[in-house]
């Protein structure tokens, strides 16, 4: 039976196991009088029967799926005769395909050797013997767990803290997964990192002025040593995180006050969700947006002005990254200063303070660690984004603190270094997970300091 | 609006007949006691530093109260009584128009303060809260230093044009709220790290330092412990020989201990207001009389 099918006869079984469970503790219930003088609810009988049908069957067939296949090559391969046997990697690799080309069809059986042939066939029937055997091995499973449930259902059952404990481990499993998918790319990121470092010094990496990765490939140029410099990507990313945050802290800031001390309800209902919606843009759209419409117009009026502006620029991409984090700011703002107690406003205007004072004076200070932690987690955003860079200010590593020239940024450079047919062991590509780790150690400094910022604020009134 | 019936059960003996016996008594008392046309006592004053006439005031089309009318005198201890939800609050928060923060909230009648109608919209707010301070239920020093709490409102209003002076505002405000030799050694220490009494004290410290006529206290001792309380009593006596207050306060001993006269207030009604020694010994309304001997509240 195939796998799909088989998963929807164990769900008809887990479902049958449900009612069956269902249907056994309300019999136990009745003469006892009632369902009351059971130890738990019918539902959670109901649901550990299901458990015992689903969860062994399904941990089975898991570890059939994954291990199945690898079992029925090495068998299939070491029936091959001596001089067949592939020795290395790439021939292992070739036989086995073949192999399966000629199962599957795809191959005529009169292209290959006799023994490949006939390594076919025996792989065609280890297959279907392993495909009936899993079925076999399943519903045997289920029925058994469901038999076993069903015979322990007794009104002393704790069935209320079994169920309990199993959706326990599940939450569990699923916040591991999580976790461990991180911990799977931090290593990845720092394995090849350290790699990327024993090809290039690291200090060379964190304190060179020049970065022209494209040179590193044509071994034949003059100029094939490479240049692994990152300051100038640091530089342009603090450039254009720089100037975002210029404008979306004081924008984001003045909104949330305005939104928070003296928008009426109804103009909040809207504008809180409008000014939201900015967080919701794609970022390519605002990449477009700062390509298609924002340089050219920074572009013209630099020149009106006699200034020489390039055509991809910092400012441009800066300001349109400043609108997309304008809601990060406003809204964690907002959350806070709406946090701050009504105590505080009654306070300072009851000695006679203006609204304009109370918010500068009281609450602006109450609420500013909560704020720091917003327009943190809106530069860390602003330092990872790529999109945008990538559209609006170039790809020149330029060393340069003018925000009307072309810079570039450590984002841009990865995605750059990674793009189009790469080998994944020159300098040139290792470089990129040397950035994405200083990316990643960047913006993690800057997340746990906000947060910590946060927690620290919470404390304050609670 | 609340009714009595809703109120705290009053504190009676285990017994269950005698605790039925009284809540009948109260609610037949709260159902069909009329309220007295006008207030009994005596609610005006020669001379008097806030004039209050016909006060009323709504929360959208929720009357909260009904026609107060009453004079506090100079440098007097006014308490306001009265069950939870009779309006006592609401109208103390009128004085200094504190009011005005709440949106739906709208105020009608004469109020003045020598003269000057309160509700005049040519009034400006600030000016008179800068005269009429209040203290509130709960402790709300800011989360600032204990110097900064107390020099706040003679910042905003510019009282002191020198460091020096601004200190001398600071010991002297902190020195009448009787707080100065607590916390002379740690002037810049946060409020926020006081004891709930020393950040009662300090709040009053930071109303008196703009040095206004009148201080309103909405509860001020409800959040303190029996010892903090007696301190803000103590301080509430010596005030009243610079100072007008009036005191919102759910404590009748402590009605009785600080003020000259008592109002009592009852669903938004002024029922009876007099010397304190006359509402608490010859109280001339029986709803007075039933509230202060404890048949409900």
């Amino acid at each position: 039976m195939q796998t799909g099918n088989l998963l929807l006869l164990l769900v008809v079984m887990v479902a049958g196991a449900y009612f069956v469970g269902l249907r056994r503790s309300y019999a136990l219930a009745r003469p006892l009088g009632g369902i009351r003088h059971l130890h738990s609810l019918p539902f959670y009988f109901a649901m550990r029967s299901a458990m015992w049908c689903a969860i062994p069957a399904l941990v089975v067939l898991g570890l059939w799926l994954a291990f199945d296949d690898s079992i029925i090559r090495q068998q299939v391969l070491a029936g091959l005769p001596a001089e067949l046997q592939p020795t290395d990697a790439s021939s292992y690799n070739l036989t086995l395909s073949k192999i399966q080309n000629v199962a599957s069809g795809a191959l005529p059986v009169g292209f290959v050797e006799p023994p490949i042939a006939a390594a076919a066939e025996n792989l065609q029937s280890l297959r279907q013997t392993s495909a009936m055997a899993m079925t076999v091995v399943i519903i045997v499973l289920c029925m058994f767990g469901g038999a076993w449930a069903w015979l322990k259902v007794s009104p002393q059952l704790r069935a209320r803290q079994q169920v309990e404990r199993v959706l326990q481990t599940l939450f569990m499993l699923c916040a591991t997964v999580a976790i461990l998918t991180t911990v799977g790319i931090v290593l990845s990121v720092l394995f090849e990192s350290i790699r990327f470092f024993g090809k290039v010094p690291v200090t060379d990496f964190l304190f060179g002025l020049q970065w022209s990765p494209q040179t590193a490939l044509r071994a034949d140029q003059v100029a094939s040593g490479g240049a692994f410099g990152a300051v100038p990507l640091f530089m342009g990313t603090m450039l254009i995180s720089a100037i975002a945050l210029l404008v979306a802290v004081p924008v984001g800031l003045m909104s949330a006050i305005y939104l928070a001390e003296y928008a009426s309800n109804r103009v909040r209902t809207v504008a809180k969700p409008a000014l939201e919606v900015l967080a919701g843009v794609p970022t390519v759209v605002y990449g477009f947006f700062a390509a298609l419409t924002v340089a050219p117009f920074i572009r013209g009026m630099g020149e009106s002005i006699g200034l020489n502006v390039a055509s991809e620029s910092a400012l441009a991409a800066g300001l349109v990254m400043g609108i997309m984090i304008i809601p990060f700011v406003s809204s964690l703002a907002d959350d806070v200063i709406t946090a701050v107690p009504q105590a505080m406003r009654d306070g300072s205007l009851g000695l006679g303070a203006t609204k304009s004072e109370t918010i500068k004076k009281v609450i602006f200070p109450a609420a500013l660690p909560g704020i720091m932690g917003g327009i943190l987690l809106a530069a860390s955003r602003a330092i990872g984004e790529t999109m945008i860079v990538v559209m609006a200010a170039g790809l020149a590593a330029n060393l340069t603190a003018n925000p009307l020239e072309a810079v570039t940024t450590i984002t841009v450079q990865i995605v750059t270094l990674l793009t189009g047919d790469q080998e994944f062991d020159s300098a040139k590509t290792l470089a990129a997970f040397a950035l994405g780790l200083m990316l990643f150690i960047t913006t993690l400094v800057m997340n746990i300091f906000a947060l910590h910022i946060v927690k620290k604020y919470r404390e304050q009134y609670d | 609006m609340e009714t009595a019936q809703q109120l705290d059960k009053p504190s009676l003996g285990n017994n269950d007949a005698a605790k039925d016996k009284a809540i009948n008594e109260r609610d037949a008392m709260t159902q069909d006691t009329p309220y007295p046309d006008q207030t009994v006592g005596k609610p005006f004053v020669d001379n008097p530093k806030m004039r209050l006439r016909d006060v009323e005031v709504f929360y959208a089309d929720n009357q909260a109260i009904h026609g107060v009318s009453l004079d506090i005198g100079k440098n007097e201890v006014v308490s306001l009584i009265g069950p939870s939800g009779c309006g006592k609050s609401t109208f103390l928060r009128c004085l200094n128009r504190m009011n005005d923060t709440i949106d739906i909230c709208r105020v009608k009648g004469d109020l003045h303060l020598e003269g000057q109608d309160l509700y005049d919209p040519k009034l400006d707010v600030v000016e008179l809260r800068a005269r009429v301070g209040m203290v509130f239920q709960k402790p709300n020093p800011f989360p600032k230093s204990i110097y900064d709490n107390v020099a706040y409102g003679p910042r905003i209003h510019g009282l002191a044009n020198k460091k020096y002076d601004l200190d001398e505002i600071v010991e002297n405000s902190l020195r009448k709220a009787g707080l100065w030799d607590e916390v002379k050694d740690r002037l810049h220490a946060s409020g926020t790290g006081l004891s709930g009494g020393q950040q009662q004290r300090l709040c009053i410290a930071r109303t008196i330092a703009v040095s206004p006529e009148v201080v309103l206290m909405d509860e001020p001792c409800s959040a303190l412990d029996p010892i903090a309380t007696a301190k803000i009593e103590e301080l509430i006596s010596e005030l009243s020989e610079s100072y007008t207050i009036a005191i919102v306060t759910h404590s009748m001993q402590q009605a009785a201990r600080v003020s000259h006269r008592t109002a009592y207030f009852h669903l938004g009604r002024l029922v009876e207001m007099n010397d304190t020694e006359t509402v608490f010994t010859k109280p001339e309304h029986d709803l007075t009389e039933a509230y202060i001997t404890g048949r409900f509240g």
